[in-house]
């Protein structure tokens, strides 16, 4: 793996560009993994993964937990490793015990031994030798340290726990790793600046390829966000890449905590946004250059319309044979309509989850070639207050209206 | 009639033909995936076009319910709404509803029910069906027929049988779009062969542009079952199109050709892939087995479908029946393997292999030499020698699907 910083934006905003072996070309970031259920994603079939915009939609996020149930690391080991058994050959696997949906910390069971998650196949404790055999025969291009993440209102004494047992099994993993994949040293330290940055002084020390930033998504506020990342990313080298996992939580707008993390400086991002997203019958619809309707366009229809996204289950959209967005060139919207999807949600078909992961992917992939472009002219503080201003414009107006 | 049928090959009974619909070309024997409520469960169309599927089915009776026939006719019919640019076939909505509804009723007038909805009494009635499905504007329509379970005895056979007789009348009368729409009946009668020749007869008088052979694929015995189809097929005429509703099984669809029908179509191939079975030559693979975690072979080195070409048992074993993908990819294989068997018997009846054909197929499901007596039986109707395929003493097991 290689990883090289190739521009900056107002401070700590970068873009880069990072080369994995079986990546037939480099990737730029700032980036997204997509999520993936055992390694292929949830909905969308393998054979549509290429009708996914290229190569940025080649990074894929594995839980190794996944394979608990099921497949043996021998078996997986006996065809070569993760990539042959998933036919991905030209993609980039990424490996992250924590998926956020079905592989969740449990902090309550982790004990000095090993980290407990609550999985698909009920709790289990992961050690780090466990951990180091699931890696081992996966094979994946980048992997991270096992961690113990613990969420925010844990006492001060099991968080700086959290930090020693989080470096300590880093060391343990490097020590039983394999010879090749590249390793992220895991960095938490949950809402404590001073754990955060004693615990990012610790792995920057380590020699890895890059950082995992966890333990967020698990309680902290908003507000918190800026300063926890940032007491991280000031201190880790600037060289090597940041991968981030838990901002995009249920709850979260995308923008808000998009821009956070790529204002602080991380280039990779996990997208389990667009998972609830798609369950929840959502599709992207915000304007990918930042800029949304003007003031005077707004209509009354438009009250408590949120600009970001549509809920294909509405009853508004039965008869509406448009795209769920004009202009977009996904596989979704160059095939199907807004009533087509309506009724696959209403009866229950599969195929709507299929076409809106599709269509959600490629608008957030889309998304994040607007910020790195916006990075790499040295313009990504602009775009993102334009972002916010447009969407805080709609929401007064709404406001405004319902008064 | 909207459709042309150009026998371009045959052995015996069996025939290969171009069946020319009006939104696609069709070749013939073919099966027809079910795409109950307008969509093949979580398969998109690209994909559908990719296995070759060449004719989908869609149910009335629950596009009728959501999201209405009125709706899909107003965004352009089933066709633009689904974007499936093949041929569709509805069926009459008559079926499901007898089968699905607990309280339905069959009276002349049509099939009384009680709405799903709200619990009102209702009434689907042969005028009301063909009107749904000329919405719906599928290129082939079922007249709306009076079936009975094959497992039933007496007078309401014969009642049912002309029934239907009576029915298809009606259909023909109701029929808005004789020419973008083709119009099949369907051959009832139960058992009896005197009553389904009465009943061919009848649908041949009135000079439909396909028939089907209806009221099988219930609970009768696999002897009865071909003897019906062989004396329907027998008695159709020739150049229209012959289509056994609700079939099947990979050896059946291959009898039922032998015997000279032409179109298939069940929900086993998608409904059996959502638990854990796969089609292979030899039968069945059930991918939810133990063993199967070890297996790193494909599903079927034969096939070459995407997913035997990139993924093995162990990964499908450690998918199904717990993540969707599971369901996804093995519908994909079974139905490509549905659709190659459709595309091996039109080519081997069109390159005058057919009995070659069908020999290969049993020796690979019966290595043993075990071919149910039924098959055999059907066969030496059919003209077709299959007995290097057939052990010395081949013991009389019924092949229990």
């Amino acid at each position: 793996m290689k990883f090289a910083v190739k521009a900056w934006s107002n401070g700590r905003a970068r873009a880069g560009v990072l080369h994995l072996g079986s990546c037939p070309s480099p990737i730029e970031t700032p980036s997204l993994l997509l999520s993936t259920r055992k390694g292929l994603p949830v909905f969308i079939s393998p054979d549509l993964l290429p009708s996914l915009p290229s190569p940025d939609s080649h990074l894929l996020q594995v839980s190794p937990l996944h394979f608990l149930e099921g497949l043996s690391p021998k078996t997986i080991s006996s065809v070569g490793g993760l990539h042959h058994m998933l036919g991905l050959h030209d993609y980039g696997l990424a490996a992250v015990a924590r998926d956020s949906v079905n592989c969740l910390p449990e902090c309550d069971s982790t004990n000095k031994l090993g980290a407990s998650f609550e999985t698909p196949c009920g709790r289990l404790l992961i050690k780090p030798v466990e951990y180091m055999e699931m890696i081992s025969s996966l094979g994946p291009n980048l992997w991270a340290t096992l961690a113990d993440e613990v969420p925010t209102w844990v006492s001060d004494k099991r968080n700086k726990t959290s930090v020693d047992r989080t470096v300590r099994w880093m060391d343990e993993c490097i020590a039983l790793g394999p010879a090749g994949g590249a390793v992220f040293g895991a960095v938490v330290g949950g809402s404590s600046i001073e754990e955060r940055g004693r615990c990012a002084q610790e792995v920057a020390r380590r020699n890895v390829s890059g950082y995992w930033i966890g333990g967020f998504g698990l309680g902290e506020s908003m507000d918190d966000r800026p300063a926890l990342l940032n007491a991280v990313t000031d201190i880790l080298p600037e060289e090597k890449p940041r991968l981030i996992c838990g901002l995009g939580l249920p709850g979260t707008m995308f923008n808000i905590f998009c821009d956070k993390g790529v204002a602080s400086g991380i280039d990779l991002f996990d997208s389990v946004y667009i998972y609830h997203l798609t369950l929840g019958g959502f599709a992207l619809t915000f304007p990918l250059d930042g800029i949304d309707k003007k003031k005077s366009d707004f209509q009354l229809s438009d009250i408590g319309v949120d600009h970001t996204k549509i809920n294909l289950r509405a009853i508004v959209y039965r008869k509406d044979a448009s795209p769920l967005v004009k202009s977009c060139s996904c596989y979704t919207c160059q095939n199907h309509t807004k009533a087509y999807i309506n009724h696959l949600l209403n009866v229950h078909e599969m195929l709507a989850q299929i076409l809106l992961e599709i269509h959600n992917t490629h608008h957030y992939l889309g998304f994040f070639r607007s910020i790195r472009e916006a990075v790499k002219a040295g313009k990504f503080e602009q775009f993102r207050r334009q972002f916010l201003e447009s969407r805080r414009d709609c929401l007064s107006t709404a406001a405004a209206a319902n008064a | 009639m909207a459709l042309r049928f150009e026998i371009l090959g045959r052995f015996n009974r069996a025939r290969a033909a171009q069946l020319t619909l009006p939104h696609f070309v069709c070749q013939t024997p073919l099966f027809m995936p079910v795409g109950t409520q307008g969509t093949i469960k979580g398969l998109a169309t690209s994909q559908l076009e990719e296995i070759g599927c060449q004719i989908i089915l869609g149910n009335t009776y629950h596009l009728a319910l959501r999201p209405t026939s009125e709706l899909i006719d107003e965004l352009g019919g089933l066709h633009k709404f689904m974007n499936w640019p093949r041929a569709l076939l509805t069926d009459s909505g008559g079926f499901q509803m007898v089968s699905l509804l607990h309280l339905a009723d069959i009276t002349e007038k049509g099939v009384t029910f009680q709405s799903p909805v709200d619990g009102k009494p209702m009434l689907l009635t042969p005028e009301e069906s063909i009107q749904i499905q000329n919405r719906i504007g599928a290129d082939i329509i079922m007249a709306l027929d009076d079936v009975v379970k094959t497992t039933i005895t007496g007078p309401r056979i014969e009642e049912a049988m002309y029934r239907t007789l009576r029915w298809i009348d009606r259909c023909i009368a109701a029929h808005s779009r004789p020419h973008e729409q083709n119009l099949f009946g369907i051959v009832q009668g139960g058992l009896d062969p005197v009553l389904r020749d009465i009943c061919v007869r009848g649908l041949v008088d009135r000079n439909l542009p396909g028939y089907a052979i209806g009221g099988l694929a219930g609970g009768e015995s696999k002897d009865s079952f071909w003897r019906v189809v062989a004396q329907c097929t027998a008695a159709l005429p020739e150049d229209k199109p012959r289509y056994v509703m609700g079939v099947g099984y990979p050896l059946d669809i291959v009898v039922c050709s032998a015997l000279g029908a032409d179109m298939y179509d069940c929900v086993y191939p998608t409904r059996t892939a959502r638990f854990g079975t796969a089609l292979v030559p030899e039968g069945v693979l059930k991918l939810k087995h133990k063993a199967m975690a070890d297996d790193t072979r494909p599903i079927d080195p034969t096939c070459a479908c995407m997913v035997c070409k990139n993924y093995s048992r162990a990964y499908i074993h450690c998918l199904v029946t717990k993540d969707a993908m599971g369901s996804q990819l093995l519908s994909y294989h079974n139905l490509y393997y549905m659709m190659k068997l459709s595309r091996d018997l039109h080519t081997s009846i069109v390159e005058e292999r057919f009995p070659e054909f069908v020999c290969t197929f049993l020796l690979k499901m019966f290595p043993e030499g075990n071919v149910p007596e039924w098959v055999c039986n059907a066969m030496e109707v059919a003209g077709i020698d299959i007995s290097s395929c057939c052990a010395p003493f081949s013991s009389s097991q019924d092949l229990e699907s």
